[in-house]
């Protein structure tokens, strides 16, 4: 599909002016930022009808390695290459765009309770499975004041590899270092007592359809599906509730390196999100085709400046200024063929 | 007026052309093959040349500790695919006397073409009715994985095992009845006895489609890491799920350990494959002895 676009570009390309002159930017990648890439393509081809931008989705995994092999124009991904993986890269160079940060949360079902609060710890031993009911002592302290019932505990997690497992399990290693064992990446060994869903809708349905479970789903699917939301204590102590502003407040003012590369997660600041990722779009910084790189160069612009009023409406959280100003910096050293 | 000598010099020509072609497409048949295994067991040899024999041999698989160990995944696609047999065989079986020994013939035909039609309807039509529906009723395990692989492979063991039924000759049914034998016992004594090879070979393709199944597989057994046990209810997973389920986001290493899987389900499916056309082949040359 993909290989077929391309070489539809190529062909485009060279079929002069009998052809009409559209322009395909093909891109695959990250399924976390597929929903706003779709809305954002959409915005942009009314602006720019010439230009045609299909984004496949397919995992960051596949986006890296599909630009890598010179596959698609863009890749979104959740995270960064590795050194190893970007020597093999065909294109040289790459830039690391950050568009978006979202949320992701720690939804439940347990009947009677539509408030509650988490520590990392607490998140930790429960999704490994130290803690098998909602009235442990260690969920109690953490919610003074409520009844929290004598229900087993159901930890449904995703059967996919998924840079959402990859980001949550990041989040526990670092925010309940002491007692979170299972470390962190793609897929992680859960225990055998626990449920297994396709993607977040995949999460959220065992979620919604368990009584006693909890899982980890980004904040558009919870709320798509309905689903209750525990408010996770961040770094300064605070509990706070997941919402485009709180996942927005994440972002600001962390500790970004000079090729954009962050970590959302566990994120300074009162009224941070803890459990807050982020998503970048990964361009070649040297385009050697003029006309489609100039079309990347304008998709890449937009989404990083007129795209971001859309992210909230579709539950993820805008850049906050001082990281959109350096995502409009960076625009500069995206270098277009003549 | 065209002399013989001309006219067999152009069939020669015609006929080795055509010997030609033949060999032709049948080489690139082989060629297909080859290549697909040459390439993938390079692909798989970075993760053989990172952990060697502990790929095979070992239980755990943790990306996060570049631990890969294949034998969960061997186990819950052997498991799987015995489920799915225990229960297709005797319903496919069931199915295929029905259809040559006992339906008339007017609901005979409708038989078939509803057999044939389930053998064409998408794995992941199963696979979805088997998280939406099955689900409801049976936990995402190697049994909910078992039952969707049976639905799936009933159509093919039924219409091959229907083929070899219908080979008996009559000639040995007719002795059987004739010797006062109920419809029963004709069936154990002239109609098994003669297909035997041929049902067994029918059931080894069901076992090579119910191993090889991926999306159906991915979507109801469960997910779970690690698993060898002989609870059908526990959540597993097979070696297809597997790759379906983690290729999007593996890195370098995992891609590896998921080509070699693929090559180790490449090497059980031949295996199966080869062990059925032999049984068939045999009990082939023993029906025509028969005749």
């Amino acid at each position: 599909m993909n290989r077929l676009a391309v070489a539809l570009v190529v062909f485009a390309g060279c079929g002069g002016k009998a052809a009409t002159d559209t322009v395909t930017v093909n891109a695959s990648g990250s399924t976390f930022q597929k929903a706003f890439q779709e809305v954002a393509i959409v915005k942009f081809t009314k602006a720019h009808p010439g230009v045609q931008v299909n984004y496949g989705g397919g995992g960051s995994g596949k986006g890296r390695k599909d630009l890598a092999d010179g596959v698609v124009a863009f890749a979104g991904a959740d995270s960064p290459y590795k050194d190893a993986e970007l020597t093999a890269a065909k294109g040289g160079a790459v830039l690391y765009f950050p568009i978006l940060l979202g949320a992701i949360t720690v939804a439940y079902d347990v009947p009677g309770v539509d408030k509650l609060q988490l520590a990392p710890e607490t998140v930790a031993k429960i999704f490994q499975r130290d803690i098998t009911k909602w009235n442990d002592p260690l969920i109690v302290a953490d919610n003074p004041g409520a009844t929290l019932p004598d229900l087993g505990i159901v930890v449904a997690h995703r059967s996919d590899g998924s840079g959402t497992t990859d980001n949550f399990t990041k989040y526990l290693a670092k925010a309940a270092s002491s007692v979170w064992k299972l470390k962190s990446g793609s897929t992680v060994e859960w225990s055998p007592d626990t449920q297994a869903g396709n993607g977040n809708g995949g999460v959220a349905q065992i979620v919604k359809s368990t009584k006693g479970a909890i899982g980890y789903v980004d904040l558009s699917d919870a709320k798509a599906s309905g689903l209750a939301y525990a408010a996770i204590k961040n770094a300064t102590g605070a509990f706070v509730v997941p919402t485009a502003a709180s996942a927005s407040a994440a972002g600001d003012g962390i500790a970004v390196d000079d090729k954009l590369l962050f970590s959302a997660l566990d994120a300074p600041g009162a009224a941070a999100y803890p459990i807050t990722c982020q998503s970048w779009v990964i361009v070649y910084a040297n385009q050697a085709d003029a006309k489609t790189g100039q079309a990347i160069a304008d998709y890449v612009k937009f989404l990083v400046t007129d795209a971001q009023a859309e992210l909230t409406a579709l539950d993820f959280a805008p850049l906050p200024k001082s990281l959109q100003d350096k995502a409009i910096a960076q625009l500069a050293q995206l270098k277009v063929g003549k | 007026m065209i002399d013989a000598a001309a006219l067999r010099g152009r069939r020669d020509r015609a006929d080795r052309s055509f010997r030609g072609l033949a060999i032709g497409a049948a080489a690139t048949v082989l060629l297909v093959l080859g290549l697909i295994a040459v390439t993938m067991t390079a692909r798989a040899r970075t993760v053989i040349g990172e952990l060697g024999v502990s790929f095979f041999t070992s239980s755990r698989w943790s990306p996060a500790d570049g631990l890969y160990g294949a034998l969960p995944f061997v186990w819950g696609t052997l498991y799987t695919a015995v489920i799915a047999l225990v229960i297709a065989v005797p319903v496919s079986l069931g199915v295929a006397l029905f259809i040559t020994e006992v339906a008339p013939r007017a609901l005979k035909r409708w038989l078939i073409y509803a057999i044939d039609l389930l053998a064409v309807v998408p794995s992941v039509v199963f696979g979805l009715w088997g998280v939406l529906v099955l689900s409801t009723v049976l936990p995402r395990s190697f049994l909910a994985a078992g039952v969707v692989l049976a639905i799936m492979i009933i159509p093919i063991i039924t219409s091959l095992a229907r083929e070899v039924l219908e080979t008996t000759p009559v000639a040995d049914k007719e002795a059987a009845l004739a010797l006062g034998a109920t419809r029963w016992e004709m069936i154990g004594a002239s109609v098994i006895p003669h297909s035997k090879g041929g049902i067994v070979g029918a059931v080894m393709l069901g076992l090579g489609r119910a191993m090889g199944e991926t999306i159906a597989a991915a979507l109801v057994i469960g997910s779970a890491t690690g698993q060898i046990t002989l609870d059908a209810l526990a959540p597993g997973n097979s070696m297809p799920a597997v790759i379906a389920n983690s290729w999007g986001e593996a890195d370098t290493l995992q891609r590896s350990a998921l080509i070699a899987l693929a090559v180790l389900l490449f090497a059980m499916t031949i295996v199966v494959n080869l062990i059925a056309t032999t049984i068939v082949q045999r009990s082939m040359r023993r029906a025509r002895g028969t005749v």
